[in-house]
Formats: C-alpha cells, sequence, structure tokens
C-alpha cells in the first residue's frame, strides 16, 4: 500500500512535469496566427501564407537635352522616356510553394507608356522544381534569360535609374525574356559553380536580337530605318529544332576573403534572326557574353553598410543579316520610303555584322541607407559594307546604322534609402553618340514597395 | 566472399559514423550544435558574430553548403528573411526546405517578445509581425534551443542520441550553473533603466530584470532623426537612464551624443556569439555582457 502511494505521488509529479513542459513550449504557435487575422484578411507575410505579394512602383522626373529620349538616348524600355514624368514600372509579384515538388513566381508589370498608354506586361511567372536528383533544377514558363548579370533583374533590383546600353542594344528594351525552360545543375566542385541551359521561342517582341518583329512597346513604329536596314520578315513560328533560341551559362564563385566575394560568369545565346526573310536562307544570331562581380562588405556592417560592388558585363554579338531588296513592291522604281542606291532600289547582299559593347559600374554604399554608384557604358560596332554604299533614303543620305554606331555614356548617380521599402535616386547621364552628338540627361527617380520585399539575391 | 562481407561491414560502419552535416545561420545556434553535437557532427555557420544578422550577404558559397547539408538551424520569425530563402531555393536540398525533415526554425521553441497585440503596417518602422527574433540573448532560451538541437540532432541519428543527450544534460548544467551565477551579479542592477540603439538586448534586459527606457532608432530599422534625439535625452536624464547600449556594429556618435546628454554610460555590447574575440562561445557571450554592465556599474 505505501509503496503503491508512493507511485502514485511520483506519477502525479511526473504528470504536473509534463503540463509544465507543455505550457512552456507552443505559446508563440498559437498566438501568432490569431493575432495576425484580426489585422489582415490576406495575409502576404512570408510563411504565414500560401504566396507572396508584393508590389513595387517605380517612377521618375526628369530631362534631357536629347530629342529622342525613347529609343534614342534610353535604350530600356521602362526607362524614364520623356521630359516630366515616367512611370516606370508598377510591378506586382506573387511567389510561393506550390506543392511539394514546384515553387511558382510571377511579375505583372503594370505601365504608361510615353503618349499616355498603359499596357500590361507579363515580365515572369515560371515554375521551379524543388528536388531534382543530382542538383538539378528545371524551370519552365515564361522567363527572363539568364544571360549575364542584368538581364534576369526586375527594375527594383537595378542600381542605375536605367539599363546598360549592352543590354539594351544587344538583348532588347525589355531584356531577353520569352516562354521556354531551362535545366540548371549546381556542380560538384569545390567552389561555386552552377551550368544553366535554356530553350526558348526565339520570336516575339522579347526576343530582340533574334526573331523579334523589331518594334515593342514604347517605341514609335516606323521612326527611322530598322536595323541593320532591313525590314524584319520571319514570322514562321516554329518548324524545327533550329527556330527554337538556345541559352547556357556558367557561373562560379569564390570567397577572396571573408568579407570578399567574386563571382565569374560567361553566358551564350543562340538562335535564328528575322533578318533572313524567305529568299535569305537562314539566318542566325549569336551573343556571347562574360561577366565578373567583385563584392566587399565590412564584417561589422550595420545594415549591409558599408559596402563596395563593382561589376562588368562585356557582350559581342554576330548577326547573319539576310539578303534584303528594298524593292518590295517590285516595280523597280524608287518609291517614297526606299532605300536607293544610285537612284534605284537598294540591294543589300547578305553579310554577317559583329558588334561589341561593354558597362562597368562601381557602387559605393558609403553610409547606411546611402549609395553613391558610377557607370560607364561603351558600344561599337565593325563598319559593315551596307553602311559604305552610300545608300540614300528620301534624298538624305544615311551613312551609319544608328542602331550599331559607336556610343559612350556615363553616369554618376546618389541614391538614399530612407527605410528598405522605399528609394530615392538622382542620376545624371552624359551620352555621347557618333552621328547624333552629346546629351546631358537628369532623373530623378522615387520608389515604393507594399508587402513582401523579395529577398535579395548576390 | 569473405572480404566482401568485410568490404560490406566496413561501408556500413563508415556510413553509420558518418557525419551529420549542420548548417547554422547564426553563430549562436552554431556554438549550441556544436557543445551538444561534438565530434559527431560538422557545423558551419553562415553569419559571422560580427553581422547584422538581418543583412547578411546571400553569397553564392552558401548555397554550396546548404546543399551537402543534413540539417538547417534557423531562427525563424523573419530573421533571416532578407537574405536566407533565395540561398535555401537554390540549394536544390529537400531536406532543408521550411518544413522538411532537416529543418529548424528556433522561434517556435521559445516565447518570442513583442507579438504585435494590434494592427500592424510599415508606418511603425520594419516591425516583425512575429514577434522580436533576437532571442538567442535571454541564456533560458538557450535551454530551450539546446533542447530543440539536441531532439532534431537525435531524430537524425538516431544512433548517436544517447550521445546527443549527454552533451545536452552537461550543456544545460553548465548553463544553469552560470545563469544563478550572472542573477546574482545582476540582482544590484534591477529596475537600472537603459536605452539600446535597436530592440536587440530586449530578451537581455527582461530576464535580468533591466526596463528598457527607449531606443536610439525612432522606429525598428528607422535612422535616428535629430527631433526623436533631442526629445530622447531630457526623458533618458528624468529617467534616470544608466546605460547605452548598442550592437558592436552600429554607429557611435549618437549613442554618445545620448549618452552624454544623458549622463548615462555607453557599453558596446555583442548581441551574438563571435562579436567580439571575448564571446567565443554562448555562455562566453553572458559572462562578457554581465561582467561589462556589472562593471560599469
Amino acid at each position: 500500500m505505501q509503496q503503491l502511494k508512493k507511485q502514485l505521488q511520483e506519477m502525479q509529479k511526473r504528470l504536473e512535469a509534463l503540463e509544465k513542459q507543455q505550457s512552456d513550449v507552443p505559446a508563440v504557435q498559437q498566438t501568432a496566427p490569431t493575432q495576425e487575422s484580426k489585422s489582415s484578411p490576406l495575409s502576404v507575410r512570408s510563411g504565414k501564407a500560401f504566396m507572396d505579394i508584393g508590389l513595387v512602383g517605380t517612377f521618375d522626373v526628369g530631362t534631357s537635352s536629347a530629342s529622342d529620349i525613347e529609343g534614342g538616348t534610353q535604350l530600356g524600355g521602362h526607362d524614364p522616356n520623356q521630359r516630366g514624368f515616367t512611370v516606370q514600372g508598377v510591378e506586382a509579384s506573387f511567389a510561393g510553394a506550390v506543392d511539394p515538388y514546384f515553387r511558382a513566381n510571377a511579375n505583372i508589370t503594370f505601365s504608361v507608356d510615353s503618349s499616355g498608354d498603359s499596357f500590361l506586361e507579363l515580365e515572369e511567372a515560371f515554375m521551379e522544381t524543388i528536388s531534382l536528383p543530382w542538383n538539378l533544377q528545371l524551370r519552365g514558363g515564361q522567363y527572363l534569360t539568364e544571360f549575364g548579370r542584368h538581364n534576369p533583374t526586375h527594375l527594383h533590383a537595378w542600381n542605375f535609374v536605367d539599363v546598360p546600353l549592352v543590354n539594351g542594344r544587344f538583348l532588347g528594351p525589355d531584356g531577353l525574356r520569352n516562354p521556354g525552360a531551362r535545366l540548371s545543375w549546381l556542380m560538384p566542385t569545390p567552389f561555386f559553380s552552377e551550368a544553366l541551359f535554356g530553350v526558348q521561342d526565339s520570336q516575339g517582341e522579347t526576343a530582340t536580337g533574334f526573331r523579334s518583329s523589331g518594334h515593342s512597346h514604347g517605341e514609335e513604329e516606323d521612326e527611322g530605318l530598322p536595323f541593320a536596314f532591313r525590314h524584319p520578315d520571319n514570322d514562321r513560328g516554329v518548324q524545327e529544332i533550329g527556330d527554337l533560341l538556345f541559352s547556357a551559362r556558367y557561373s562560379a564563385s569564390v570567397e577572396l576573403t571573408e568579407a570578399q566575394t567574386l563571382l565569374f560568369g560567361a553566358s551564350a545565346a543562340f538562335g535564328p534572326n528575322a533578318n533572313g526573310g524567305e529568299d535569305a536562307g537562314d539566318t542566325d544570331t549569336q551573343i556571347y557574353g562574360a561577366d565578373l562581380t567583385w563584392k566587399w562588405k565590412s564584417p561589422r556592417h550595420n545594415a549591409g553598410f558599408p559596402f563596395v560592388l563593382w561589376q562588368t558585363e562585356a557582350m559581342v554579338r554576330r548577326y547573319e543579316a539576310g539578303r534584303f531588296d528594298w524593292d518590295e513592291n517590285g516595280n523597280d522604281l524608287p518609291d517614297d520610303g526606299e532605300v536607293l542606291n544610285g537612284g534605284s532600289p537598294a540591294v543589300l547582299a547578305g553579310e554577317t555584322l559583329v558588334d561589341y559593347g561593354f558597362y562597368t559600374q562601381l557602387l559605393y554604399g558609403f553610409r547606411k541607407s546611402w549609395v553613391a554608384g558610377l557607370r560607364f557604358d561603351y558600344l561599337w560596332g565593325e563598319e559593315a559594307d551596307y553602311e559604305r554604299l552610300n545608300l540614300t533614303l528620301d534624298g538624305e543620305p544615311v551613312g551609319r546604322d544608328l542602331s550599331r554606331a559607336d556610343r559612350w555614356r556615363i553616369s554618376p548617380n546618389l541614391t538614399w534609402y530612407p527605410s528598405e521599402f522605399s528609394r530615392i535616386r538622382l542620376q545624371y547621364n552624359y551620352d555621347d553618340r557618333q552621328g547624333v552628338g552629346r546629351d546631358h540627361s537628369i532623373w530623378l527617380q522615387f520608389e515604393f514597395v507594399l508587402g513582401a520585399h523579395a529577398a535579395h539575391k548576390f | 566472399m569473405k572480404f566482401i562481407c568485410i568490404w560490406l561491414l566496413s561501408v556500413a560502419v563508415a556510413l553509420a559514423q558518418k557525419k551529420l552535416e549542420v548548417v547554422a545561420t547564426l553563430p549562436d545556434y552554431g556554438a549550441i550544435t556544436a557543445a551538444i553535437g561534438g565530434d559527431r557532427v560538422n557545423v558551419a555557420t553562415l553569419a559571422r558574430g560580427t553581422e547584422d544578422a538581418h543583412f547578411v550577404d546571400a553569397k553564392p558559397s552558401f548555397v554550396r553548403i546548404l546543399n551537402k547539408a543534413n540539417l538547417l538551424i534557423e531562427g525563424g520569425a523573419e530573421l533571416e528573411v532578407g537574405w536566407l530563402p533565395p540561398l535555401v531555393a537554390g540549394a536544390r536540398n529537400r531536406a532543408i526546405v521550411p518544413g522538411g525533415p532537416g529543418n529548424l526554425a528556433l522561434a517556435q521553441f521559445v516565447q518570442l517578445l513583442d507579438v504585435p497585440s494590434g494592427p500592424v503596417d510599415r508606418s511603425m518602422g520594419d516591425v516583425h509581425p512575429l514577434g522580436n527574433p533576437h532571442f538567442n540573448l535571454d541564456p533560458l532560451n538557450g535551454k530551450a534551443m539546446a533542447t530543440a538541437i539536441a531532439d532534431k540532432l537525435a531524430a537524425l541519428a538516431p544512433s548517436n542520441a544517447q550521445f546527443f543527450r549527454a552533451n545536452q544534460k552537461k550543456f544545460e548544467q553548465e548553463l544553469d550553473r552560470k545563469i544563478a551565477e550572472w542573477k546574482k551579479l545582476m540582482e544590484p542592477l534591477k529596475g537600472t533603466k537603459v536605452i539600446t540603439y535597436h530592440k536587440s538586448f530586449d530578451y537581455f534586459l527582461r530576464r535580468f530584470g533591466l526596463e528598457l527606457a527607449g531606443t536610439i532608432e525612432p522606429k525598428p530599422g528607422i535612422e535616428p532623426s535629430p527631433t526623436h534625439i533631442n526629445g530622447l535625452i531630457p526623458r533618458a536624464k528624468s529617467d534616470g537612464v544608466k546605460f547605452i547600449i548598442v550592437e558592436p556594429n552600429r554607429p557611435r556618435r549618437t549613442p554618445e551624443y545620448v549618452a552624454g546628454g544623458a549622463g548615462a554610460k555607453l557599453l558596446v555590447l555583442p548581441v551574438l556569439v563571435g562579436g567580439n574575440e571575448r564571446a567565443k562561445t554562448y555562455i562566453d557571450l553572458f559572462d562578457y555582457n554581465v561582467r561589462q554592465i556589472t562593471g560599469a556599474r
């Protein structure tokens, strides 16, 4: 009996201890969700909701001495595009896990172009595997090609108000992006290295340099001559595998010291271009790029400051222009709007055009919330046969192809982040374009973030 | 045949002995894991003790480390939300994704302070809607973390469970002994009013009975404005604030100004293991901080 009593007492003690343990533990899990549902019917916080929802609005005000801001001094479709105010973009982002196998991401941009028309763009919407064997990852959907450092980024992540010139010229005003799929492999090297291989459609307005119609939103149609002075004509869809756009990228990173990281990348994109047309046979474009990023972040940083970031990207484009006859109506007579060679409609022979470009930029986060930046852009092309033909348009000599002519730009800027969720940036651009002249532009950008704020990638 | 058997056996032994690869986001979690895991786990830590835990660089090399991990130990409660998610996404390691068998978010095991009770929006600054995530600075939370970590290690490597339990017990006993010592040292300071830069020391202050009389940041993550500082100083003076406590990575000029104006003493205290050369272990971190405060009295 005595023993039984003792046992009972012991059991009671244990029970009490257990109860105490339990009451210690789950307090957080229980309180947090109920308190949140009081204030927000739709929760957009990470880890709590089925997806993170965010909205970023980016605007500009400024002026330029250039008469051709949109598509002239500013090559980006979301760059400041006119004197006065510009809606650079209002981007809604949605991200989250789909199920145990996939995560997905979508970015939809609302904007207003320089003529005041609203438009909507599907920047990205893709799904990605969470765990394939052999360190592989597959992505499918509409996405920005992972070519170099700048192309896969959204407006919010840019360090300057506008796209680098080399990106605007080679990869297009909206960046190279199309529906497709890509496989990525995290390689078993003793340092970080990753290989990517992608296949995308090569037609459409966001496949500049490939089978794009040559115009995208914001650019006024029929202003000036088309690229390489030939009207693009290659809208046959996809009939064979060679009609697709293939891209590849390899990147590797090492840490030089605890505070310094180096990232190197090499990218390539191959695909048919729209310059061929039926008679010219197949014409292809190849773009190669190399990039180098070096970052120093103080080991005692305060909210990420101070830091120094140096990023450089260089690209080469090899573009096969198809044979083109300006006598498109077949009357053998010089008509208005036709490019002429010695009084009759010009016939341009097929040839390969080679262009180069690079940008290099330095950012210095000199104190908390303040970043000073400096970027230098340079573009040049090898003068091609068609540019030496003394062609004329409406009686005027056309000379060099302005979409391939040399130009450079220097852009200092200063950014202030009142908080992590707002930004004010002042930038000056000095442009020097061969055949056009020099221009000064000044832009003040302001941006807000509502809701989820995607984590910063390296 | 015999040879193959021996070979198979040695492979089996090697597999059983294979160390768990653990990645800790913060050095405090890493230090506790190392104390419990001993030589049967490899621990890699992503953030350094001198860094601001909210703003760690998402270095590509971290992707490689996370790729090989059996276990990721994170704080959770949005502590690492600014840099960890893309790293975990890029790591292609299903074990460590949130909710995965190899993911341990320690905030679940402690009682978080400052959980907002009313509506929250960002006009209040960068408020953590899930509560204050700097919970490592309460040594009793250290015990809760040790339990959670030992449970997880034991679940992932059951053959080493006894070893982990023994180490956990040892760690907790030492921590208990030290907590008693720290409490005794801090006893005379009960009710002392302090001002901190960010809300990083709340757990520490609460555990030892110190009172937070204000912060140098007007709102979480917002830079101090002259108006705020000019209001703070007379308040600190009339409240009799004794200490201004700042993390090592904060600018000193404003805290020095406030300390001077309020007649308080400025203390620079690490908030993470490795925050200075003296705070080598989890216990060292408190030893150092307690001695700084009590020594400054």
